[in-house]
Formats: structure tokens, sequence, C-alpha cells
């Protein structure tokens, strides 16, 4: 076996040092009725590396990837171009196959990343610190509320209709089991986002308002207005970001009064996946800094008075405080906070805004030309790179159609809101700075023949 | 006491790695130091080529639109391989040699793994796709569902948690719900003193009000004390298995069944599945759910922290909450994602969800691929020279280290010793640093709690004989060392990227992130970050 580096001399002088007879009697402490007596049967036995890749090779090729076909989706996971180099570092042995940063003074290349990235989630975000990552934006979200009510010593959050309703339903469900109150508005298909409404649910015992950023329809919720209005009663904003390429064009939340600021960090450096592994983001105000879930990463100096970096405040952990820690969180996103890091920096302050710019661009181009489709209009009055286009028809029936035409047409709302009466007309399309002319003419023409009833 | 270095210098020679002087760069040959991104970089470099956007932003957008460029320094793409690099080759790794964390499994990470989880057909696709443009994916998440539940002789198992520690909250909350279908409010879970600090920060993440059980003099669970403690009250246990002293639980069986007699659950942390894995499957011990952490036994890479991926197998019990979604074939053959759109076709007890999307993919592809080159018969193998790669370090330093539980028998997949016996004020921390100057990762020390300066050492099967004897001479030479009270150890090390860091100041007056202008070189003073 081409992992295993014991030769069966190694084992037989092994076993001797040992003063065992075989390598079964260092299992004397199983019990002998649960012992498998050997190789679980009805299971293959070991493959070569070429069968193996000849096995998953075929898996792959079963699925439509999102680079060979017309791609629109997005609803919380976007398809942006993911630089050569940022896969090659990501691969470099030192950073893939090393554990979390216990031992400082042999882990500092990974600190320092930690800290720079740190430092790039907070100056993007614009709140004063932010941790070293989270599972991923729907688990930063949840955490964001419990943080809220630890600070605020109140325990009633208020969730925008705008949220994902992935996050929504990860908060729901958590909240069953901790009987924190939430308040859960309706997500409704209107040109603005339900910035009033929230506003309305807020009461004294609010802790937090929670607020997509762009919201989940795409829209753009007014955070000064609600931060004002959420402040006035002592209850803070989190605004949840699982678009952050958005940050390059539109004003970060942090300067808009947002206390907390959560997001997906997918978008830059991990790519779609199929969902995960992702990045959590996790920025906030730095007076929060001891209620903070996650890891944090601090500068500090060594004993020759250099400069270093060490995991800190671990006092929050639960290592050391058991069942009293801040969350019960062990594993951070380590390798993807990586790939965001590398990816930002190439980019830098005014590339991210480029790339913004590009992102939105395409998206007009997308909108103005769906919108030409018959039967077919735009809700938004404002928008990134998605918006949510009203369909004549059930959406969902719709996008299995256009990817019977091998066009991948976005998310509909039937499937995010299954239980949402009203929406099912209403389906979410993403353009990116990968979209091409020839992607939206493709997506356009479909779109027509579909809903003109053509048989594809 | 030294051995001879793999380039035949021998200390006789002469020369001393520690000549040195000031050179003018700060950096020394192959040592390089490394500024942050941020002092290098400038807001206005770039290492992508974008196009121009050719129009103006939409009149809608004017009122939100940010009056400036986010304050980050960018890098051309050679400037930016370089920083990477140069800050990698500060970094320990398990590609460099023995990386012996108890508990936390470094094994070797085949990259077989890591090209298949990059095949477009996996890395770009979209979790929210119509499913019938991704039945590849979802036939990676059914066979690897397959293999889990037939190696540990489990009824179901729910994919979705991210880490271990999630899938030990997915796990908990299995039995809370099934608990509240039988209309029970059971509060508590009992968790031995030698658990890993997560299954109390989750119990009590849970709702649930954790319980101390202690341990025996030979390093398990007390079983009498466990089961005087369980009653109408108690919802369940949470016992590690092998457990964090290294050593099988053999009373599970036992527990199991009282704990079952009492209303009760088990969960078992499988944290150390690894040492166990196709010699033993827990569903036969009576084990209602356990977590997997795909990134132990099953190699994915640890990354620098993280990603994990922790899914966990359910009993019939519990196999009805498991959390959204979940993928099933239909009887024309194609496999479906149950979500809340469909949960009512016989799932109406799912207990909710806990992530976005449907869990660690990426993780997922390459714990499949890992699976399918190791097979039924090199999975077993992958357990049984873990066990004997443990058992023969710590037979080959028990006369110098103390090891409390050794006279009990053979440990599992980890060497556990004590830093008892060492001379007056040297202890564990000394052994471990030592450990950084002769070129090998420290153990996991001070844990488990129970033994006084724990040293665990977890070597995996991935160790060759020869990697492990030169490891044991290290640690040996180490252990006399602090015996003879060697003064060096207490500086050490001495040789790595940086010496013993601060943590006291960075605790106390935390600098958790660059406060400088962009791009503007210069390190703050001592005085600006709190040193004297």
């Amino acid at each position: 076996m081409r992992y295993l580096p014991l030769t069966p001399a190694d084992r037989a002088s092994m076993l001797e040092t040992i003063g065992a007879a075989s390598v079964d009697d260092l299992f004397v402490d199983v019990p002998a009725e649960a012992r498998l007596a050997g190789p679980i049967e009805g299971l293959p036995a070991h493959a070569s590396e070429m069968a193996v890749e000849r096995h998953m090779s075929a898996l792959a090729a079963k699925n439509l990837s999102a680079g060979s076909a017309p791609f629109f989706l997005g609803a919380g996971a976007y398809r942006h171009h993911v630089p050569a180099s940022v896969d090659h570092l990501i691969q470099r042995g030192e950073f893939l196959t090393a554990y979390t940063p216990y031992q400082p003074e042999i882990a500092q290349g990974t600190l320092q990343v930690l800290f720079e990235f740190q430092t790039q989630v907070a100056r993007l975000f614009g709140t004063d610190i932010a941790n070293a990552s989270m599972y991923d934006g729907s688990t930063a979200c949840w955490e964001a509320i419990l943080m809220a009510a630890r600070v605020t010593r109140k325990g009633r959050a208020v969730l925008s209709g705008g949220l994902h309703p992935h996050y929504g339903e990860v908060v729901r469900t958590m909240a069953k089991f901790t009987k924190d109150d939430i308040v859960s508005l309706a997500p409704e298909l209107t040109a603005d986002p339900d910035d009033a409404a929230v506003i309305a649910a807020i009461d004294d015992k609010t802790s937090c308002v929670v607020v997509q950023y762009p919201d989940v329809m795409g829209r753009i919720p007014d955070l000064a207005a609600i931060s004002e209005a959420a402040h006035a009663t002592g209850a803070l904003v989190i605004a949840v970001v699982t678009e952050p390429v958005a940050l390059g064009l539109i004003e970060a939340p942090g300067a808009l009064g947002a206390d907390i600021v959560v997001g997906e960090g997918q978008s830059l450096g991990v790519g779609l996946q199929f969902g995960g592994p992702y990045l959590g983001l996790f920025g906030c105000r730095e007076k929060f800094v001891r209620q903070m879930p996650g890891r944090l990463c601090g500068q500090t100096v060594d004993a020759e008075g250099k400069r270093g970096f060490v995991l800190t405040l671990s006092t929050r952990e639960q290592h050391i405080r058991r069942e009293k820690a801040t969350s019960n969180i062990c594993t951070n996103s380590g390798l993807c906070a990586l790939a965001f890091s590398i990816h930002l920096t190439l980019l830098g302050g005014e590339g991210l805004a480029r790339l913004a710019a590009v992102n939105h661009a395409r998206a007009q181009q997308t909108f103005e030309r769906l919108g030409q489709v018959p039967g077919v209009s735009i809700l938004n009055n404002a928008y990134f790179n998605e918006a949510t286009v009203i369909l004549p028809r059930d959406a969902r029936e719709v996008v299995r159609e256009l990817a019977d035409r091998q066009v991948l047409g976005g998310v509909s709302l039937g499937r995010l809101f299954p239980v949402a009466d009203g929406l099912h007309n209403g389906l979410l399309v993403a353009a990116t700075e990968t979209t091409t002319d020839e992607d939206i003419e493709a997506f356009a023409t479909a779109l027509e023949a579909v809903l003109a009833g053509a048989s594809a | 006491m030294n051995a001879p270095n793999a380039s035949g210098w021998r200390p006789s020679m002469g020369g001393s790695a520690e000549a040195k002087f000031a050179t003018s760069s700060g950096d020394y040959a192959l040592m390089l130091e490394e500024a942050l991104s941020l002092e290098l970089g400038a807001p206005d470099k770039c290492g992508v080529d974008i196009d121009e956007p050719g129009r103006a932003p939409a009149a809608g957008l004017g009122k939100f639109l940010r009056k400036s460029a986010p304050a980050l320094p960018g890098l051309t793409e050679p400037e930016t391989v370089r920083h990477y690099t140069r800050l990698s080759r500060q970094n320990y790794a398990i590609d460099l040699g023995p990386f012996p964390l108890g508990s936390c499994t470094m094994k070797h990470n085949p990259r077989l793994n890591e090209k298949m989880a990059r095949l477009p057909g996996f890395a770009d696709v979209h979790p929210m796709q119509p499913q019938t443009t991704v039945q590849g994916a979802l036939e990676v998440i059914e066979q690897l569902a397959d293999w889990l539940i037939t190696l540990t002789g489990m009824t179901s198992v729910a994919m979705s948690p991210k880490a271990g520690a999630h899938g030990e909250l997915c796990g908990l909350l299995c039995i809370r719900a099934a608990l509240d279908a039988r209309g029970e409010t059971r509060d508590v879970v009992l968790v031995p003193e030698s658990a890993h600090g997560t299954n109390p920060a989750t119990a009590a993440f849970a709702g649930f009000k954790v319980e101390s059980i202690p341990a025996t003099p030979a390093g398990r669970v007390d079983v009498a004390a466990l089961k005087a403690k369980l009653g109408p009250n108690v919802a369940g246990v949470m016992i590690t298995n092998p457990n964090t002293c290294g050593l099988f639980e053999p009373d599970m069986r036992e527990i199991a069944d009282a704990v079952h007699a009492a209303g009760g659950y088990v969960y078992c942390d499988g944290a150390n599945f690894n040492a166990i894995v196709g010699k033993v499957r827990p569903g036969d011990l009576g084990v209602d759910a356990m977590h997997i952490n795909l990134h132990k036994t099953f190699s994915t890479p640890h990354g620098g922290g993280g990603p994990g991926a922790g899914p966990v197998v359910l009993s019939e019990a519990l196999a009805p909450f498991a959390p959204l979604p979940f993928v099933t074939r239909g009887t024309d053959g194609s496999i479906h994602l149950v979500e809340e759109e469909n949960m009512g076709e016989g799932h109406a007890q799912a207990f909710g969800r806990m992530v976005a999307f449907h869990g660690q993919m990426g993780m997922f592809t390459r714990a499949l691929t890992y699976i399918l080159s190791h097979g039924a018969d090199g999975l077993r193998t992958v357990a049984e020279d873990a066990v004997l790669n443990a058992n023969y370090v710590l037979r080959s330093c028990e006369d110098l280290l103390p090891a409390p539980f050794a006279d009990s028998g053979p440990c599992m997949h980890e060497a556990l010793f004590s830093d008892a016996g060492l001379a007056d004020g040297f202890s564990t921390l000394d052994i471990a640093k030592g450990l950084i100057d002769e070129g090998f990762h420290p153990m996991t020390v001070y844990f488990p709690l129970v033994v006084k300066g724990a040293m665990l050492v977890e070597p995996t099967e991935t160790e060759s004989k020869a990697g492990l004897d030169r490891f044991i001479a290290s640690l040996r030479s180490l252990a006399e060392r602090a015996k003879a009270g060697d003064e060096s150890l207490h500086s050490a090390p001495h040789f790595a990227p940086r010496r013993r860091l601060d943590e006291t100041l960075a605790a106390r007056k935390p600098v958790l992130v660059w406060k400088g202008e962009p791009g503007v070189p210069g390190t703050p003073s001592l005085s600006e970050i709190g040193g004297s």
C-alpha cells in the first residue's frame, strides 16, 4: 500500500521491541466479540492511484460544471475567476499540511497570514477587528446573534426577510435548542428591501437586527437608517455579507453603523465546490473583543524582541473554558482564509473596486437583456451583481427546463423559500466578471424559448 | 549523545549552528524574514488584470456607492508568490517531518486527494444547480456515506457538519430532538473528566448541564461512578473511544447497555476512530451517535487550522432526527437531496439545518479518494500500523519518561507520558520546545488534564520505522537533558524562526489588526505594541 511505510520486517522487529507476539495482541482491550476477524465484507479492496482516478473522474464527468455552460447562479455562492497563483500557493505543503498554530515558534507563516487576513477583513468590512475565520457565513451569522445576546444581555433577534433562507434556518434550528427568541420577517417580492419592517420590529427587548447587505434578492438595505433606529433602543446591528466583492463598490457596513459584520468569504479565492468548504468572516467593534467567538491571532514579540504572532485571548475558548466557553468551535477555516487573503492581496483595494465595477456592469448588461424577454421583468430598484427576475410562471420549472438546454439560469425563490407563497415566480440571477456576452445572449435566447413553450 | 545528522556531521568535527553574526539584511541565507503584505503592498498595485467596466454604475446604486476604494494594499503576482512562499518557510508541516500531536492525527495527506477535489466536475459546481446536473456530486456524498455507515456499523449518517465540534453538536441535537419526540426533558449529559474541551462546551451549547465522571487509576471511565449518576434526568453520555489517554474503553458495551436501560443515549466522540477503523465497529458497542473527523481518520488536510468535516453516524433510534439536507436515491435510480422543500416525504422529524448548502463537499471528495485508495483491507492496516507505531514509541521511551498507564497493557494510536521525575524546575514545556530545536513538531502537551504534565504522542501509520527511531532518539536525549537539569532547555527553541513568544503581552494588550497606512513600511516600535 503506497501510503504505508512499514515493511513486514519493520513490523516484526517493532513487535519484538514491544514484547507482543502479533499486532492483534495490541488490540487486547477490545472485547473479543467486537473484534472483526478480517476486512469488512462487501467492501472493495485497495486500489491503485490510476484506478481511483478513473473512478472519481467518471463521477466528476456526470456533473455539468459551471465553466462549461452559461452560468448565472448566486444566492450566497458566487463564481469568480481565481488567479492560478492562489491555488498554487495554498498547495505548498508548509501551509496545506500544517496544524493549528499552537507552537508559534514554528508556525509564524500561518500566524502572520491570519494576522494579515484579520486586517484585510476588518478593512473590507469597516470594522475595528476581525477574527481568524469561522466555518461559513451561516454559522458565523448564528454566532453573531449569540454574541449580541452576550453583549446586550437581551435575547430577541430580528431577522430581515432578506436574509438568506439557509442562514435563517440555521438560526432558527439553533435557537430552538438555546431558547433564544427569533423574530423572522417574511420575505416579500418588493422592489426595495424591508428596512421599514425591520425598524418597526425593534423593541427594547431586542438584542440585534440581522440584515443581509445586499440582501438575498439582491436589494440593498439602508444600513445607516436601520443602525440609527437599532442603536436608539440599545440593539446591535448585524450585517451579513454573502458577496464580499460587493464591498469594492458599495459602502462598508461598519462605516454605516453595523456593530458586527459577518459574511461568507467564498467569493474570493475559494471557489464554488458544491457548497463547501467555505469561509466564515467575522468582524466587530473592538470593545466586544472578549465576547467574540472563534480564534484570534495577535501581535507580540519574542524573547529577542522580534515581532511575532500568536493565537491569543484563548481564555474565551473551549479548551480552557470548557462548558463556559463563548462557543464550542475548535476548527476555523484556515486554508480557505489563506486563499481569500492571497486573492485579496493580488487584487488590492483598487483592484477590488475595479473587479466590483466589472461585476456590476455585467449584471446591468444581463438584466437589460433579460428585461427584453417577453413576460419578464426585473424586481430590484438597486442591485450589485445579482437581482430578482420575475417570470410569468413558477421559476422552479423554468430552471429545470433551462438546464435541459444546458443553461444554468439562476436559483428559483421557490427552492430557497418553499413555504413562502407569492415568491415562486421569482428567479435569482447573478452575473460576475466570468459572464460573457455570449453567455448573456444564450441565456436570454433559451429563456425566450422556454417561456414560449418551445420544446428543448 | 548526539546522533550523527544526515549530512554526516558530528559534534567532534567542530563548528556550530549557533555561530552567527549580524547580516546587513537581517536574513540568514535560507532563514528569511518577511514583512506584512500590508507593509509591502500599495493600494494601486494589482496582481490581476481586470477589464474596464465600460459603463457607469446604475443610477439606483448611486446613494450606496463607497467614496473611495478599500484601504487594502495589493501586490503583483511575482511579489505575491514571493511573499507567501517566504512565509510558508516559517511553518513546520507534516511534509517536513513527524508531527506527533496526540489526538490531532497528523498523517500524510495523499496528493491524489487534492487532484481529485480539483476536477472541474467537483470544484466548479454550484450547490444550488438543478439536481439533474450534479448527479456525480450527489453520488460522491452517497458513496462516502455508505462507507462511513458500513465501517461504523451504524444506520445512517448526517453529512453536513463542518468539523468535529460541529458534529458533536449535531449528535447532541439529535438526542435532544429524540427526547422531545418522547416528550421528555432530560437535561444532564455525563462527560468523563478526561474529555476534550469541546465535549463540555458542546453539551452546554446544546442546552445541557454537564456532569463530570471520574477516571479509574487505569485511565478508563469509572463505570461504577457512571452508573451511579444515571437516572431520569440524564439525556446521555459523551465518551471518547479510544479515549484521550490513548486507551480503548473495554466496558463500552456495558456502559451503553446501562445508559440505554436508564433511557439515555450514547454519544461517542470519534476523534480517535483512526485507531480502530476496520478493526471494530462502534455500532457493535451500542453507540447511538459518533462524529468522524474526516481530517483525522481520512486524511483531509488540516490546512493550518481547518477546514475540517464532521459527519455524524447515527443509530436507528436517532436516524429520523438527522438534519437537512441529505441524499437519498429514488426508485428511478436518480439521487436527490432532501431539503426544506421536500422534507415532508418521510423526513418530517429532521431537527432542522446546521449549515447553508450541503456540507464540506471538497472534503468528501478527498476522503472518498483516500478510502477507495486504501480499501477495506488497507484501512484495517492503517489502524494496525498506527497502533503498532504508538506502542513502539511507548515501549522505547517508558524507561526514561513515566508512562502512567503503560502497566495496564498496550496503548492504542497514541502514547501518553508524564513529566514526573524531571529535574526540579523542568517540565513538559522544556521537552516540547527542545523537540522544536531537534527538528520535530512537539507532541500534544498538558492534555489530557488527568495526567500531570501530559505528553501525548501520536505518530500515525504514515511514519516509517527509521523516522520513528530518529524521533525516539531525540525524545530520549531531551528526557536525559531535562533530568540532568540542562538549563539551555529553558530558553529553547534556539534555532526556530522565533524564540519563545510573549503570550502574556499579546493577551494583555491585544493587537489584532495592522493599523498602519497601506503600503507604508515600518514595523511599529515596541512601545507602540506594548513591549518594554
